[in-house]
């Protein structure tokens, strides 16, 4: 797996709009982005609507999975070729939900909607229709997905990455600061975690820094290649860029995203903190 | 949740005397400028939040007392504005050049 593999340019993934066996899928908490202009040809997924189960905090499973990429026209043999807003956030989640339920080629927009709409690169309003498919998905692969035992028990012995800003780190602040500060849960971090920025990864059109930016950024921040390593944020989406950026360009191994993070972290009763 | 909500609008429902927000618009040319990206950024210049501004040009911010960066992006421009936050509202405008 190496960088070309899982990320195309804006360059690329216009040129290739349209063409089959491709498919581009917008992936977005707030849909009205997609609805008011996206890639052509590209279909949407709403991440809480679409890719959360209904009742309880969890994934949707593996029969609603099939149901979902069945309805929007994606086969298993299909390049998915992921993109977003939030500098990609629920792209790269989405992205990471995908390979859990074994989907072969993924790829990521590099820059996401950001640098699409920077550019000033055409977006359409037409609706979108694909014939349905037969999907069908593998049983969820955990080696990529944390639990939160799991991450009580590698305090101390395995890279922890909290990848929230400096001030959710420190416990100044709860959530992004885009939304509310009230939450339930206690401020601070795993203890041992390292605060290593999901947007340090990134540049400011929302694109990936260099492979060679990339490994000097988690050197200098102490990683440890030896070590596992689990990612985490505020509800999983930012340590999913994380986990791109680890395991799918930099070819880390055993690399995990903890999608429970700090909403369920924060809440636990018993579980150590760190402010 | 994590995405961005959308900007702009009353300000009712949300509590200004446990609230840090801040708000304001991005102009360019004398009008305001919808689609353009802001970022808030914290006393060491680390991204913290980032809003795509409304049709009329809005963003707004829940953040916590202390000085804080706008940076705005737009494919017309780009801006800065330093604020001094406290809890309550504080209102500003990012001029793009």
């Amino acid at each position: 797996m190496s960088r070309n593999d899982v990320l195309v340019t804006a360059d690329w993934a216009q040129e290739h709009l349209g063409q089959p066996g491709i498919v581009f899928v917008e992936v977005d908490e707030d849909t009205s982005a997609y609805d008011g202009g996206h890639l052509e040809g590209a279909v949407k997924l709403d991440w809480k609507q679409d890719l959360q189960d209904p009742l309880r905090r969890d994934f949707v499973d593996k029969s609603a999975f099939e149901a979902l990429l069945s309805s929007r026209g994606i086969a298993n043999d299909d390049t998915v070729v992921l993109y977003g807003g939030n500098n990609n956030w629920f792209a790269a989640y989405a992205y990471w939900y995908f390979k859990l339920y074994g989907h072969q080629d993924v790829k990521l927009v590099d820059g996401g909607r950001k640098k699409w709409e920077l550019d000033g690169r055409p977006l359409s309003k037409d609706a979108v229709e694909r014939p349905a498919t037969q999907y069908t998905a593998q049983d969820p692969d955990l080696s990529i997905r944390a639990f939160r035992d799991e991450v009580v028990a590698s305090i101390g012995s395995k890279n922890i990455i909290d990848v929230r800003s400096p001030d959710e780190f420190s416990g100044k602040i709860l959530a992004p600061a885009h939304l509310p500060q009230e939450q339930a849960q206690k401020g601070g971090h795993v203890p041992t975690a390292k605060n290593i920025p999901w947007s340090k990864a990134a540049n400011e059109d929302g694109t990936f820094k260099s492979d060679e930016q990339l490994e000097a950024l988690y050197a200098e921040q102490g990683f440890d290649d030896s070590k596992a390593t689990i990612a985490y944020c505020r509800i999983g989406e930012r340590s999913s860029h994380t986990w791109f950026v680890l395991r799918e360009l930099l070819g880390k191994e055993d690399v995990k995203n903890y999608d429970g993070s700090w909403v369920e972290y924060g809440s636990l009763v018993g579980v150590p903190i760190e402010k | 949740m994590c995405g961005a909500p959308k900007q702009g609008g009353t300000l009712a429902g949300i509590d200004l005397s446990t609230q840090t927000v801040i708000q304001g618009q991005v102009w360019h040319d004398g009008a305001p400028v919808a689609g353009a990206y802001v970022r808030l950024l914290d006393a060491t210049d680390e991204f913290t939040a980032e809003v795509v501004t409304s049709p009329e040009g809005e963003f707004r911010f829940f953040a916590a007392p202390g000085q804080w960066k706008l940076r705005s992006l737009a494919p017309v421009g780009r801006g800065e504005r330093v604020v001094e936050a406290e809890v309550g509202l504080t209102e500003t405008t990012v001029v793009l050049e």
